[in-house]
């Protein structure tokens, strides 16, 4: 039973160190999250829900394939690799501690005749002598030697950079560092989203889970500008913001300039530039009408959506205005609004009037020209906001994997031996890895060993 | 002198490199593979002046940035990576007929960036005015560039070892005679993967590192970012199979090929196919 038992515990304690899993997680891991890459993940867009039939939606969604990163079964699997990860590190590191700390000083038989690297040179002075030369020599070429007497001859033996071989110990730990970061990112931060309109503040945002969540200060969007390349894409947008604590701007966060690539951190809670717009409550617009027979200019102050009836009956909405109409209209600049008018007994006409190209306006062949003078409207910022205090853990986690990976594939634990006998000794070399620039390394030493005079 | 003009003699120039290779396989001429090499350098020489000019000209029409901002320039940019790595791997290995599996790639990036593609210089969105996208660009191409090398390596290995098994009498003869050894070709695959690994390491590092400074969130299992991160388990998986449990060879070899394949699916099928938060997709 006893054995019965032990035997159980040891062949789940081999899977879970095995290689064999780590590929077949590695394997699987870049499989499945094939997935996630192909179908929608998240709120799914009603296009898509559309086009699947009701079966493979359902399937789908049971697996959990429009979540899959968060899904049971994947996260499940991030568990079982870290597992793996750390039974392997635990059956494997006392062994290279050992390997680190107690050498082999000496050159068994085996590996003397297995070596690759080995070269012979023959004295007449006495042993001991050879044995004080010899440790000399090492000392300057390559690093100082334990010496220990074995069988009558003496067994020199240096090496360097013994630790590097804990180096993929380090990639793997940084692996486990970076899932706590995330774990505690998870479990202690969050995100949302807040539009603050221009001269106005917040005191708390929307969560992209849900709910509403209080800041314990108060954010004030003093100003809020787009600038735009000549082709009209947006170059800059930049909202100006003021921390206040008690109605109070908070010093050293008072009037910040936050832009994208450039956000702005208070208490552990950072506000990112993402996205603008026009509030539209309260937004006026100034729309003027002037015959061209030359009659007054008259001007009306409209809504977005309204419409106005002139007295000779003619009627006109405002459908929508922009500030910057360079993407809708390319060549032209500024605000504009686009404006249906409707003269009576005729169907509507729609057009563009801007605020900059008044000739522009006038040259719409009509009897009424239209004019757009702009807004009240006031602007709004949009700004994600998050808080992760895991992110200083996942970027120590990201460090040690890149030093992790430089020490375990560019640094190589180099061991020298040599065996000194009566009237000759042996030079012997192995290296961890990079045998090739060892073995240049290998050649220079035992050239000159080979030509010492003793 | 314009920097379109000199990619289209980088093009050129990369042609008549990959042709002189094809030439040096089929004559075994060693001037003519040196030749093939030499070509390869003045192109990779002309191709570093006009990406340093059209950056000088991004200047000069005051939307000044780095020639890495759209699909054009980075495929430009990963051609100069790939021939950059062939010239290390020229220098320090002395297997040039590499070249005639590497300098394909090369031509066919400039050949389709100067033949398909939108060539203007575009102004940057405000996403991506960050010195990160230098940093995340330059690291993740050099490890591409490594990938795509060591996937020409590849395929010479799988070449030679059909070759060598059907013919069954001397593996002397022929055109496999030029090619390196089956262990050496083995070895620059690894050795090649071994610089391409830390590398895409590093870009997906300063990668999670740039989105988490400009929008807070350093992983949104957006598809590039989880195609990157399919590239690196492949390579993950390349490293731990041949160190535990050697798989080195045939299999190596095929893994190196599926992992360039996952890579290149990476960067191009995911802007071609999938939709996404990265910027690349647009400038076709
Ligand atoms: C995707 C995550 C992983 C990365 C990036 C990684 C990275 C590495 C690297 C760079 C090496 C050294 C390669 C070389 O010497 O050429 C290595 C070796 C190794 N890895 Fe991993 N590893 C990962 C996951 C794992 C997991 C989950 C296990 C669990 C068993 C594991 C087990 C090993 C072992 C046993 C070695 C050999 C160590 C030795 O030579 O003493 N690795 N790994």
């Amino acid at each position: 039973m006893a054995t019965k038992e032990r035997s159980f515990f040891t062949s789940v304690w081999d899977f879970f160190c095995s290689l064999k899993l780590t590929l077949s997680l590695l394997i699987s891991l870049a499989l499945t999250s094939i997935i996630g890459t192909i179908l929608p993940q998240g709120a799914l867009p009603p296009e898509y829900i559309a086009q699947i039939s009701a079966t493979k939606l359902q399937i789908y969604s049971k697996l959990g394939f429009f979540d899959m990163y968060h899904s049971w079964w994947f996260i499940a699997l991030l568990y079982v690799f870290s597992m793996n990860l750390i039974s392997c590190s635990i059956k494997r590191l006392p062994h290279v501690f050992k390997f680190i700390s107690e050498p082999s000083l000496v050159l068994g038989e085996g590996m003397r005749n297995s070596a690759q690297l080995k070269k012979e040179l023959s004295f007449s002075g006495s042993i001991e002598k050879g044995k004080d030369r010899l440790v000399e020599f090492l000392g300057k070429e390559f690093s100082t030697p334990v010496i220990t007497e074995h069988n009558g001859e003496y067994h020199l033996f240096a090496q360097k950079t013994a630790w590097c071989r804990l180096g993929v110990y380090v990639v793997h730990l940084s692996i486990l560092i970076i899932f706590i970061g995330a774990i505690i990112g998870s479990l202690f931060g969050y995100k949302g989203f807040v539009s603050i309109v221009e001269g106005s503040s917040v005191n708390a945002f929307e969560r992209h889970n849900g709910g509403q969540m209080p800041l314990g200060f108060e954010v004030l969007c003093e100003k809020f500008n787009v600038d735009f390349y000549a082709n009209g894409s947006p170059k800059e947008f930049r909202s100006v913001l003021t921390v206040l604590e008690n109605g109070k701007p908070v010093p050293g966060h008072s009037q910040v300039k936050v832009i994208v690539n450039q956000p702005m951190t208070y208490k552990g809670i950072t506000f990112y530039q993402s996205s603008y717009g026009q509030a539209s409550e309260g937004g006026e617009h100034y729309i003027t009408v002037t015959p061209r027979n030359g009659g007054a200019t008259e001007k009306f102050t409209v809504r977005e959506g309204f419409a106005v009836t002139l007295k000779d009956g003619t009627t006109f909405k405002l459908l929508e205005a922009t500030q910057e109409v360079r993407q809708f209209a390319p060549g032209f600049s500024g605000p504009a609004a686009r404006i249906e008018v409707t003269r009576k007994g005729a169907a509507p006409q729609t057009f563009i009037s801007f605020k900059n190209f008044p000739d522009v306006n006038a040259q719409r062949g009509d009897a009424l020209i239209f004019g757009y003078e702009g807004t009240n409207a006031r602007m709004y910022t949009g700004l994600q906001v998050a808080k992760d205090p895991g992110v200083w853990v996942v970027w120590l986690g990201c460090t040690l994997m890149v030093i992790g990976i430089g020490v375990a594939f560019f640094m190589s634990h180099k061991r020298i031996w040599v065996v000194v006998s009566k009237g000759h000794a042996h030079i012997y070399g192995n290296a961890s890895k990079n045998q090739a620039g060892f073995q240049i390394q290998f050649e220079e030493i035992s050239e000159k060993f080979q030509h010492l005079k003793i | 002198m314009s920097s379109s003009m000199l990619f289209n003699v980088t093009t050129f120039t990369y042609l008549i490199s990959m042709l002189a290779f094809f030439a040096f396989l089929a004559s075994k001429n060693k001037s003519i593979g040196l030749a093939g090499s030499f070509i390869a350098y003045a192109g990779l020489i002309i191709q570093t002046v006009a990406i340093g000019l059209r950056w000088k000209e991004s200047y000069a029409l005051g939307v000044g940035h780095a020639p890495m901002s759209n699909l054009y320039e980075s495929i430009v940019f990963f051609s100069w990576t790939i021939v950059l790595l062939f010239a290390y791997i020229d220098i320090r290995y002395k297997y040039r007929i590499i070249g005639a599996f590497v300098m394909p790639f090369a031509l066919l990036g400039m050949a389709w960036a100067q033949m398909g593609m939108n060539t203007g210089i575009e102004p940057l969105v405000p996403a991506l005015q960050s010195n990160w996208l230098l940093y995340h660009v330059i690291t993740c191409f050099l490890g591409y560039a490594a990938f795509a090398v060591a996937c020409g390596i590849s395929i010479m290995y799988l070449i030679k070892t059909a070759a060598e098994s059907s013919s069954t009498s001397a593996p002397a003869g022929g055109l496999m005679s030029m090619f390196p050894p089956l262990k050496v070709l083995d070895d620059l695959n690894y050795r090649a993967i071994m610089i391409g690994f830390p590398l895409l390491t590093l870009g997906i590092i300063t990668g999670a590192a740039w989105a988490n400074y400009a929008w807070g969130t350093y992983w949104s299992w957006d598809p590039k970012e989880t195609w990157s991160l399919i590239v690196w388990f492949v390579y993950a998986a390349f490293l731990h199979a041949r160190i535990t449990k050697g798989w080195v060879g045939k299999r190596a070899a095929w893994l190196s090929v599926i992992g360039f394949i996952a890579t290149l699916f990476c960067y191009l099928g995911v802007n071609l196919f999938l939709s996404g938060l990265h910027s690349y997709g647009s400038g076709g």
